[in-house]
């Protein structure tokens, strides 16, 4: 029922992880190769640990801004879990990129619930074409931990219908614009998240 | 902020509805705006007072910010205000008066709708507002629409001499899109206020003669909308199914029913019944896709048009997006419902049957939103949860959280500033069984200013045994930490009143000797403060004075850390709910007694800490340190 000419991305996370820059540099690309784009902002609470989600659609023209259930091309999670709370939401040949960073909520924490054993594990079984790597790591060795968004763009860089150096430059612009300090750094973030992807 | 100026006259923009909304006013010619903050509809005011040349503020509550956008508009000037669904019922007393006055300038009232409840205490559907006062409704369907409608409303406003309704949904209001602008219209200029005490002062001798006028004003609307270019049909050539429909609904038809005839109501209220009926005629079945409540449906069917469906097919609650649509219209059409619409099995099964795709994980934990770590609400139900034989009631604001665990120290929440009349209510109300029963409310700063004033002056005038907490944390936390009269700063962020509150308590009848104010970070002062107070049979207050972790002159300090050596497991921090603290492991031990106690042995997140020192002060074994050599990035 989809129209395939629209590209859905979902990127899910929680609070603070920077879920929405990644969103709206994706909208930001597309709208340069002049696609018409619709983005949703269910910011939840986003300062207090919810669950954060963005759905960026793209194509020659958008309806509803809401990627249906089962349509999602590509899902970017910034968090194990919470790629698993979304994964259903994938199309049998959507794509995960994950994030193996894991948060626990203090729900968690305080021992009301648990958290899944192998998040990863349990999407791969379900047949779930994945990649996963630890982006809080290699943002941590490249010492600045936000550039977690940055490391979960570079990766899924070679899925979208542009070319990745496309993506890359649009967010070098941004820090070009605002931080050019962090050109360098968001540059070999970005090579760095590519990599691993292709490894994960 | 910094003003964006100078705009050019025409752009293509990427924003969101609320965005497009203070633009799209901004491009009318409007003059004033005000506001109250509320979700959905908060960034409309946040991006109006950005815009050069216009007036914006935040108001005190919605009634106000709807009394300062008639005043503008009297004045001559084109106004708007915007609320969240909930803000118009506080703002309706007006309303329904205004709109037997009418308008010199354009008068719009924009009012976004929590379909889905992201963030509200409830769900209601503002579109009876237009049926109620007998004001057009206006329902854009994404952000080119709001920007457009926003304009358009301005211009029926001043036609028709009405209050005009522009109501959005979240999903207007949050997503974004791409939006032609066009060429600024400039200010009205005009006349000026015009006195009129047969129109603007309504006694009942002037009010009288008005409400006919008005209902020929809403007549000539009817007549209007059938003819209205916002009411359009997307022709389609599939006519088993004819839908009408307004506001985001119908990107979700044409999404999920590329086929089906649509028609679209912009202008939904009053509804183009005649256009309707004949659009009912070229379809086999009619199907009113309206978000949430069957009001249309419920019009339609009053105008004869029985074989009408909605509701009876469609959920009553939250949104209509196609894969709600699908298999209700499958359902319908007798077809078989589509597997890939049906809800998915749960993720628990996957492990042992992949069953692709798998379904969200449903067994999944939920990340319910905390109070942020360090936020000075913490310490305050750390005391209350301390206090026994208490009934608390609530309000509306981070603070609600306290509910919830660890504390459970919220026992009512209802609308903005009800805690006050709620606690008077338990307290007169209570029966023997509560004779002894401590009555508590708690109430934000900026819930205070919006709603808790009257109901503080009802207590005091009525002698209310009630401890009420007043938290001044210098901002509205909730919808992200907006200036109000208690921060000292208007919306651009200049400095302008900063309300005393303790004064303000006693001009309101709290005795002096009854107010404390007190560091919410100092448990000992606090908890002192907290048991002397209930125990004493007047009205206290407790004002707190540290501020919300948002606002931009929060002062963090270094970390602190656990020593893992001096940790005895014995739990007390994390009866603070400071979501930076974590449990490492837990163990069962066996006291001395024979009795089992469960142990859990913590860490301080020290990336997210901020050194608030809470938590320190519950820990005997002063195990909670600072961190060594600590260099913040
Ligand atoms: C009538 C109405 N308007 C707006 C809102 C949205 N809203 C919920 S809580 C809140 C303000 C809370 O501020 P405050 O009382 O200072 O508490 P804080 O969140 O800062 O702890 C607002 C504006 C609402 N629920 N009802
Ligand atoms: S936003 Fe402010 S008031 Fe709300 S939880 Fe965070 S610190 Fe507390
Ligand atoms: S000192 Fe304790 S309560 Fe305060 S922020 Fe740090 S961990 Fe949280
Ligand atoms: S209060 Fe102190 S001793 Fe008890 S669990 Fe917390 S850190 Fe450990």
């Amino acid at each position: 029922m989809s129209d395939n000419s629209v590209t859905n991305i979902l990127v899910a996370g929680i609070g603070g992880q920077g879920v929405m820059t990644a969103a709206e540099v994706l909208s930001q690309t597309a709208l340069n190769q002049g696609y018409d784009v619709k983005k949703t902002e269910v910011a939840g609470m986003a300062q207090r640990g919810g669950v954060v989600t963005s759905h960026v659609r793209f194509g020659e023209r958008v309806l509803s801004p809401a990627i249906p259930p089962g349509e999602v091309d590509i899902l970017v999670g910034f968090e194990p879990a919470e790629a698993l709370r979304w994964c259903s939401h994938l199309r049998a040949d959507g794509v995960a990129m994950v994030s193996t960073t894991r948060q626990e909520p203090p729900v968690v924490s305080f021992g009301l619930y648990d958290y899944p054993e192998d998040p990863v594990g349990q999407m791969r079984k379900a047949g779930i074409d994945l990649h996963a790597f630890d982006a809080g790591a290699i943002a941590a060795a490249l010492g600045n931990l936000k550039l977690v968004n940055t490391v979960m763009l570079g990766a899924i860089s070679e899925y979208l219908p542009f070319s990745a150096d496309t993506l890359k430059n649009v967010i070098l612009d941004r820090f070009r614009q605002y931080k050019p300090k962090l050109v360098e750094i968001n540059e070999q973030a970005f090579e760095a998240g590519r990599k691993a992807q292709a490894a994960g | 902020m910094n003003a964006v100026n100078p705009l050019p006259s025409s752009e293509r923009l990427f924003i969101s509805g609320n965005e497009a909304v203070a633009r799209g006013a901004w491009g009318a010619g409007c003059k004033v705006m005000a506001a109250y903050p509320g979700t959905p509809s908060t960034e409309i005011l946040e991006y109006a007072s950005r815009l050069p040349e216009m007036y914006s503020e935040w108001s005190v509550n919605e009634k106000v910010s709807l009394e300062v956008a008639i005043g503008a508009s009297l004045a001559g000037s084109r106004a708007l205000c915007a609320m969240k669904h909930v803000g118009l019922n506080v703002a309706s007393d007006a309303l329904m008066t205004q709109t037997l006055i009418g308008v010199s300038g354009g008068l719009v009232i924009a009012v976004a709708d929590d379909v889905g409840l992201s963030s509200s205490q409830n769900e209601q559907d503002s579109r009876f507002w237009g049926r109620f006062a007998h004001v057009p409704v206006l329902e854009p369907a994404d952000a080119q629409e709001a920007y457009d409608m926003t304009r358009f409303a301005f211009d029926l406003s001043e036609q028709f001499d009405t209050p005009v309704i522009l109501r959005m949904t979240t999903r207007i209001c949050h997503v974004k899109g791409v939006v032609t602008t066009r060429e600024r219209r400039p200010f009205n200029s005009g006349v000026g206020f015009e006195k009129d005490p047969s129109r603007l002062v309504m006694t009942p001798t002037n009010a009288r003669p008005r409400i006919p006028l008005m209902f020929e004003r809403e007549k000539a609307l009817q007549r209007f909308s059938e003819s209205c270019e916002l009411n359009s049909i997307r022709e389609g050539s599939d006519k088993r199914v004819g839908f009408v429909t307004s506001g985001p609904v119908f990107m979700h038809l044409l999404e999920a029913f590329p086929d089906a005839p649509v028609l679209k109501l912009g202008l939904s209220y009053p509804p183009p019944m005649e256009t309707i009926r004949a659009f009912s005629q070229q379809v086999e079945a009619l199907v009113i896709a309206e978000e949430v409540e069957p009001i249309l449906e419920t019009e339609v069917k009053a105008a004869g048009m029985l074989q009408a469906h909605g509701k009876d097919i469609l959920p009553r609650i939250g949104e209509l997006a196609p894969h709600v649509l699908r298999p209700a219209i499958a359902a319908l059409l007798g077809e078989p419902v589509e597997a890939e619409a049906v809800p998915k099995p749960s993720l628990k099964d996957v492990p042992e049957v992949p069953v692709p795709p798998p379904a969200p994980g449903s067994s999944l934990f939920p990340r319910p939103p905390t109070m942020c770590v360090a936020c000075p609400h913490l310490g305050i139900y750390y005391c209350l949860s301390k206090i026994r034989n208490k009934a608390i009631s609530g309000d509306i604001g981070c603070y609600t959280l306290g509910a919830g665990h660890p504390w459970n120290a919220l026992d009512t929440t209802i609308c903005m500033g009800a805690s006050m009349g709620v606690a008077l209510g338990l307290d007169k109300g209570r029966t023997e069984v509560d004779k002894e029963q401590k009555v508590i409310a708690v109430i934000g700063d900026s819930t205070f200013m919006h709603m808790g004033l009257q109901g503080l002056l009802d207590i005091t005038y009525n002698r209310g045994n009630v401890t009420i907490l007043l938290l001044d944390n210098r901002a509205v936390g909730m919808t992200g930490g907006q200036d109000n009269p208690g921060s000292g700063r208007n919306i651009h962020g200049e400095e302008s009143l900063r309300i005393n509150f303790r004064t303000m308590c006693e001009a309101l009848g709290v005795k002096p000797e009854r107010i404390h104010e007190v560091n919410p970070y100092e448990l000992p002062t606090l908890f002192k403060a907290l048991r002397e107070e209930v125990k004493i049979n007047d009205t206290s207050v407790i004002i707190t004075n540290q501020p919300c972790v948002l606002v931009d002159f929060y002062a963090a300090k270094p970390p602190l850390t656990v020593d893992d050596d001096k940790c005895t497991g014995c739990k007390n921090c994390l009866d603070i709910g400071c979501p930076a603290i974590y449990v490492t492991r837990r163990e069962t031990v066996v006291k001395p007694n024979g009795k089992e106690k469960e142990l859990a042995f913590v860490r301080i997140e020290s990336g997210a800490c901020t050194g608030c020192d809470l938590c320190p002060k519950t820990c005997g074994p002063e195990a909670i340190i600072p961190v060594a050599n600590f260099i913040r990035q």
